[in-house]
C-alpha cells in the first residue's frame, strides 16, 4: 500500500470529526461515566466502580433479553437474505416493469418504524384486523398478545416485510452491475443457471451481501420500535429484546448506572461481532480469484 | 461550559486519556513508519496495525468483561495484566 505525500486532504475531514464527536464520542464518554457511578437525580454521582457491569454480567434478565435478541437476529437473517437474493434475481434487469419494482420494493423502506408497528399490530388485531380476523374464521388460535409463539412469527413477519426490500435493493444493484459479457462467456461453457448464480452472481454480489449482512444484523440486533408498538416486549417478557430491556431500565427505571453498563456490554457485543462478520466476509475466497475461472 | 453532567471522574478521564494515548502512539508510529505493516499473522487474513489495535482493545474489553462476570471486582488489576501481555501477543504474531 502506497502512502500519498499529500497529506492536506485529511482536513476534509474536519466537519465529520465535529459532527461524530458532538453526536457520539461525548455521549459515550458520558455513558462510561454514568457506568461507574449511582445517581439519585439532580446531576449528583456517587462513584460504586465496577458494581453495575458485575450485576449486569450476572442477571438472569440479561442473559434473557440477550438470547432473545441473537435468536431473533438469527431467524431474520436467515428468512432475509436468501429471500431478498431470489427476489433480486427474479427482477427484471429491462423494461417497464424495472421502476416498478423498484418502487414496489422501495416502498415498505420508507415507512417510519413506529407507523410499521401501528400497521401490523392493527393488522393482526384478532377483532378489526384483516391479518388476525382471517386466521380466526379460519379457525386458527391466533393471538399475539396472549401467546408467545404467535407473538414472534407476528414480529418476525413483520420485520420480513419491512427490511428484506433492503437486501433486494442491494442485490439488485449488484446484479445488475455484472457486465453482459460474463453471461455470455457463461453460455458459451455451457454453464447451467445454478452455476451462473455461484461462480458468476454470487460473487459479484459479495461486496453488497457484506453490507446487506451487517445492515440487517446490526438493525435487528438493535430493533426496539415495531415490537415496542407491536406487543410492547410481552406477553410476560417474551419479546423484550435487548434494546427494549435497556430502555424500560434507563427511561422505565432512571436507573441509569446500570442501563449505562448494560448499553456499554451491548456495544461491545454489537462491535465484535460486526468485526467478525466484517472480517470473515470481506476474506472469503478471495484466495481464489473467481473471475479468472469465468474469463 | 458547564460539563457536570458528564459526571466525569478520576478513573474514567484516565481511561480516555490512555485510549487516545494508543490513537495517538499510532499516528505517530505511522509517521515514522508508514504504510500500516500489513501482514498475514496467525488469523491467517491481512491486519495492519491499526486492526491489531483494535483487535487489542476490544479483547481487552472482554478480558474485564470475563473478569467481572466469572470472578467479580476482586483483583480486577490481573485483568489488566492479562490484557497487556494479550495486547502484546496480538502485536507480535496477529
Amino acid at each position: 500500500m502506497e502512502k500519498t505525500d499529500n497529506n492536506k486532504a485529511w482536513l476534509l475531514v474536519i466537519p465529520v470529526f465535529i459532527l461524530v464527536a458532538l453526536s457520539a464520542i461525548i455521549p459515550i464518554m458520558t455513558v462510561v461515566n454514568y457506568s461507574v457511578q449511582d445517581t439519585f437525580g439532580g446531576n449528583k454521582f456517587f462513584w460504586v466502580g465496577t458494581e453495575w457491569f458485575t450485576d449486569v454480567l450476572r442477571s438472569e434478565r440479561f442473559h434473557n433479553a440477550l438470547g432473545r435478541n441473537l435468536l431473533f437476529s438469527f431467524i431474520i437473517l436467515c428468512i432475509e437474505i436468501p429471500l431478498g437474493i431470489w427476489i433480486a434475481l427474479s427482477m427484471p434487469r429491462k423494461g417497464i416493469w424495472v421502476p416498478v419494482c423498484l418502487i414496489m420494493m422501495a416502498l415498505p423502506l420508507l415507512i417510519p418504524w413506529n407507523v410499521v408497528g401501528t400497521i401490523w399490530q392493527i393488522f393482526a388485531r384478532g377483532d378489526i384486523g384483516l391479518l388476525g380476523h382471517t386466521m380466526s374464521l379460519l379457525g386458527v388460535d391466533y393471538n399475539y398478545t396472549n401467546n408467545i409463539f404467535d407473538a414472534w412469527v407476528t414480529i418476525i413477519i413483520m420485520d420480513v416485510w419491512h427490511w428484506t426490500s433492503l437486501v433486494v435493493l442491494l442485490c439488485y444493484a449488484g446484479l445488475v452491475s455484472i457486465p453482459e459479457a460474463y453471461y455470455q462467456a457463461a453460455r458459451i461453457d455451457g454453464a447451467s443457471k445454478w452455476s451462473i448464480f455461484r461462480f458468476i452472481q454470487l460473487p459479484k454480489m459479495r461486496g453488497v451481501l457484506i453490507i446487506a449482512f451487517l445492515l440487517r444484523f446490526m438493525d435487528s440486533f438493535m430493533i426496539y420500535t415495531e415490537p415496542f408498538v407491536l406487543t410492547g416486549g410481552g406477553p410476560g417478557n417474551s419479546t423484550t429484546f435487548l434494546s427494549i430491556d435497556l430502555v424500560k431500565q434507563a427511561i422505565g427505571q432512571f436507573d441509569l448506572g446500570p442501563a449505562a453498563a448494560m448499553s456499554l456490554i451491548y456495544q461491545l457485543i454489537v462491535l465484535l461481532i460486526c468485526y467478525v462478520f466484517f472480517t470473515v466476509m470481506s476474506h472469503v475466497g478471495t484466495d481464489k480469484p473467481i473471475e479468472e475461472k469465468v474469463e | 461550559m458547564e460539563l457536570s453532567w458528564m459526571a466525569w471522574t478520576g478513573p474514567t478521564a484516565i481511561f480516555w486519556i490512555g485510549i487516545v494515548s494508543c490513537i495517538l502512539s499510532m499516528c505517530i508510529w505511522e509517521y515514522f513508519s508508514p504504510g500500516g505493516n500489513p501482514r498475514i499473522g496467525i488469523l491467517r487474513f491481512e491486519t495492519t496495525r491499526g486492526d491489531r489495535l483494535f483487535i487489542s482493545l476490544i479483547g481487552t474489553a472482554f478480558i474485564h468483561l470475563a473478569w467481572l462476570g466469572f470472578i467479580g471486582a476482586a483483583g480486577l488489576w490481573w485483568a489488566l495484566g492479562i490484557s497487556f501481555f494479550y495486547a502484546i501477543g496480538v502485536f507480535k504474531t496477529v
